[in-house]
């Protein structure tokens, strides 16, 4: 019989507890944003989807010299390199670098084998679209465009 | 449906029951088919393959770092330990050292990603008892531990951050900084959860006694992670062989007495408190130097090789066969919820379903790491 | 303006008409603020705005869910009875509009007064756990008659203790009269404030949360253990009728809790309860009830069935007929 009083004695206090908790949840400030009118610093570090290097701060070349290690590596296939030979310019030159974000899995494999460092992430996050060609990108678009 | 199963209901009191694949209770992709006699389970059926991706067949067709990021998305919600596993076993198989600063900072990215899915995981099985709340809270504290790992590894879920031969990029003092506020907050918040869940007397109720698996069971089935533990056996990868540099901290391993849901659920609770002091102890003993070992490309030697890693649903075995070439000869992922899952039947044949649901949800099962 | 007046006194069929039809607003009315309450608040729980894109505070997010509601389809599915599945939402909504017509509001402002006012209304509430049972039959769904099936044998066993602990109050009321309960609590010697009946007052409130089908007691639409319970298969208005009943149940128990225990329209300390003001006291501790059981929804896990049965026949009822015998006595004694 004390067995059932102390039920009911420990089981609403523990219940008056809860309460009590989430009653201070109420009183205290709101931790999400109001997301497309507010947002949060996202850090500069996020891997986004990936972007040709500018050659520096106002010049859109880029350092790629074709060498297809980035493609040949991606475990996802979704780059296409190609370049061609142009008169009185050492190497090849791009011609074509197109990147299928839809099926990239952000890795960061390409990134790495580039041994010109002529790939970076980019930290764009709001991307949307509505159909899959829109995230079918052309990087040299991309990095003139900018 | 009958093809289906292995049910066939003569018995006129009997139904099938048709839980998953898009039930609330069976987190993603499970379906379990139930023989049900009114609200007891007296069958029980989980139907796997609905998140299948074959992803052990995919190891065998493109080159070993080409499966790399695949193996973060099998567990997507603690995914640094199979990245883990999986650079680790490569290492073993090359025989590439790696720096002691790149194991140290691998050491602390897991334990925190582990503190991730844990929280996720009390969260998820609070909400499965029915109440919404704690796994909003679970979800802010989480919150800090992901910004914290998306500022030094640019991801939020599947980090790809391990590196053969150490980690991609070395942590800064910043991260340091923010670790230690989270260490120091997150302690404050524990006993939080245990008013207002694990003291609660619903939620004892609720779990005190249900779906108990004994040590037995558990070996049986061969459980592990939280599930093996919540039946009183110590058995923890880290500590019987300690992989990386988990030999070089003080941490228990906790375990439960009954083996039923509630001890599951605290031996989750008592682990976030280990893997802080992991973290902790990580941080202060952090050496300096590279972090990565720039390796020679390597190809896979001939033979075979395998590594295990604790995940925070147990024991990650990753057993791969080599032919010399660069690509895998065939690659086996052990992984443990299927083996958590497979304890399904047993454990809860002749259940009411609230408790099926309670003791389902106390296995903290990720569908597609069973599917793979 | 005085024909009209005198038409609807005139021809009371019609002046029925409007009450109903004022009731009837009353209704969605309630359920519109009581869904916004109840999605702030649940947010505030959880350290999230709730609602904010549709005017001030999101204030005019649940009317928009209702057009919404209005404007979809109502798929019946194929192997539903459907003359009982169309029929249960309206079964769920008609005894809600009932009883607020027996509700007194304050000492002038209700639809009618009935000698045996809460008797009628117990017998009204009890037509919902019908409306559920015919809603989880028809369906012809699993999940829905396990919703179904545990929603009746959880009302009968928490009417008893309802039924048990109001009558400690007809008792020391000698009146089933609402307004006479009501009078009889004025100045400030409310029933809650006995010790005998505020025993009864708080077995009301967990029974009433229990018979309302609110969280932690929601077992007929245990999210994670049968989807959403009895209304799986209602879309569009069928299912936002069974919203309105639920918000509606809700406000009625809040009521009769204010009324049996709290002083109805009476002001605290004794301050003027006219017919408007007496109105709005009401409303007060109605909403204030309706508040906390809100807060308590968005707390705890929920129960299982076994343990909810455990408490009604174990604890509850016990403990509602001692105090029933102790008020008697003490009825009889003073
Ligand atoms: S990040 Fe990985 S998947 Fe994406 S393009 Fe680079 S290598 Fe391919
Ligand atoms: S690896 Fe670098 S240099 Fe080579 S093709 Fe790719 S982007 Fe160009």
């Amino acid at each position: 019989m004390s067995g059932y009083f102390r039920d009911i004695y420990t089981g609403g206090k523990s219940l008056l507890i809860g309460l009590g908790v989430t009653f201070k949840a109420i009183i205290k400030p709101v931790v999400t944003v109001q997301y497309p009118r507010e947002k949060i610093d996202v850090t500069p570090n996020i891997r986004g989807h990936i972007e040709l290097v500018r050659f520096d701060e106002n010049d859109s070349r880029h350092n790629c010299l074709v060498c297809g290690m980035c493609a040949k590596n991606c475990p996802c296939g979704c780059l296409t390199v190609e370049g061609e030979k142009r008169e009185g310019v050492k190497g090849k030159v791009l011609t074509v670098f197109d990147y299928d974000f839809t099926k990239c899995s952000l890795c960061g494999i390409c990134v790495e084998s580039c041994s010109r460092t002529a790939l970076t992430f980019s930290s764009e996050y709001e991307l949307a679209g509505f159909s899959r060609q829109e995230f079918h990108f052309d990087l040299i678009k991309r990095l003139e465009g900018k | 449906m009958s093809t289906m199963t292995k049910f066939e209901t003569t018995d006129k009191h009997r139904f099938l029951l048709n839980m998953g694949p898009q039930h609330p209770a069976t987190h993603g992709v499970l379906r379990v088919i139930l023989e049900m006699d009114g609200e007891y389970a007296m069958g029980i059926d989980p139907v796997l393959g609905y998140g299948h991706r074959m992803q052990e067949k995919m190891a065998e067709s493109r080159t070993w770092p080409g499966f790399y990021p695949n193996t973060g998305r099998m567990d997507y919600v603690g995914a640094m330990p199979f990245n883990h596993g999986y650079v680790a076993l490569i290492e073993r198989m090359a025989g590439i050292e790696v720096p002691e600063r790149a194991e140290y900072i691998r050491v602390i990215t897991s334990e925190m990603n582990r503190i991730a899915s844990h929280l996720l995981g009390i969260g998820a099985y609070v909400l499965d008892l029915g109440a919404f709340t704690p796994i909003l809270y679970a979800f802010d504290d989480r919150e800090d531990i992901l910004d914290a790992l998306e500022d030094i590894t640019g991801s939020r879920l599947t980090y790809c951050y391990y590196r053969v031969g150490g980690v991609l990029k070395d942590i800064d003092d910043t991260f340091i900084k923010r670790t230690r506020a989270f260490i120091e907050n997150f302690r404050k918040r524990i006993p939080m959860y245990n008013d207002l869940v694990t003291g609660n007397v619903i939620f004892i109720k609720r779990t005190e006694g249900v779906g108990i698996i004994t040590a037995d069971m558990a070996r049986r089935y061969g459980a592990t992670g939280p599930t093996l533990r919540g039946s009183g056996i110590a058995y923890d990868i880290r500590k019987s062989e300690p992989y990386s540099v988990y030999s070089h901290f003080d941490f228990d391993i906790p375990t439960g007495k009954n083996g039923d849901s509630l001890d599951r659920y605290y031996v989750r609770i008592c682990e976030l408190e280990q893997s802080l002091r992991i973290i902790e102890q990580a941080l202060d003993k952090l050496p300096d130097g590279p972090v990565l070992a720039k390796p020679k490309r390597a190809k896979l030697q001939e033979g075979d090789c395998s590594f295990s890693v604790e995940t925070a649903r147990g024991v990650l075995t990753y057993y791969l066969v080599g032919d010399g070439s660069e690509v895998p000869y065939k690659l086996k992922i052990r992984v443990p919820s299927y083996s958590n899952l497979s304890l399904l039947e047993e454990m809860c044949t002749g259940m009411l379903i609230a408790d099926l649901v309670s003791a389902m949800g106390s296995l903290d099962l990720v569908i597609p790491e069973i599917d793979r | 303006m005085q024909q009209i007046i005198d038409l609807i006194q005139t021809y009371s069929l019609l002046r029925m008409l409007i009450a109903f039809l004022v009731l009837i607003g009353i209704v969605f009315l309630n359920a519109i603020v009581m869904g916004y309450l109840e999605r702030k608040i649940a947010a505030r729980i959880q350290r999230r705005w709730g609602p904010m894109e549709i005017g001030v505070q999101g204030w005019l997010q649940m009317i928009l869910d209702g057009v919404k509601m209005l404007a979809k389809q109502l798929i019946v599915p194929r192997d539903a009875d459907r003359f009982l599945f169309r029929l249960a939402p309206l079964l769920c909504f008609t005894p809600v509009v009932m009883i607020f017509a027996a509700l007194p509001f304050s000492k002038a402002l209700y639809g009618i007064n009935l000698h045996i006012g809460l008797i009628y209304i117990i017998a009204m509430a009890s037509i919902n756990v019908f409306a559920i049972l015919i809603a989880g039959w028809s369906s012809n769904n699993k999940y829905s008659m396990f919703g179904a099936m545990r929603s009746v044998a959880q009302n009968i066993a928490y009417e008893i203790p309802i039924l048990l602990s109001l009558l400690s109050v007809v008792l020391t009321t000698a009146s089933f009269d609402l307004q006479k309960i009501v009078e009889a609590q004025s100045g400030w010697l409310w029933f809650a404030v006995y010790p005998n009946l505020f025993v009864a007052f708080v077995i009301y409130l967990i029974a009433g949360c229990a018979e309302t089908n609110r969280a932690p007691f929601d077992l007929p639409e245990a999210e994670s253990e049968l989807t959403a319970g009895f209304h799986t298969e209602y879309s569009g208005f069928g299912f936002g009728l069974f919203a309105v009943a639920e918000y509606g149940n809700l406000f009625i128990m809040a009521s009769i809790a204010s009324i049996m225990f709290l002083g109805g329209w009476n002001g605290p300390f004794g301050l003027a309860s006219g017919p408007l003001m007496g109105a709005f006291w009401f409303l007060s501790k109605v909403f204030v009830l309706m508040l906390v059981m809100i807060w308590v929804r968005w707390t705890y896990p929920r129960v299982r069935f076994d343990q909810l049965m455990n408490l009604a026949w174990k604890y509850l009822i016990p403990f509602s007929l001692v105090n029933l015998l102790i008020t008697a006595f003490l009825v009889k004694m003073i």
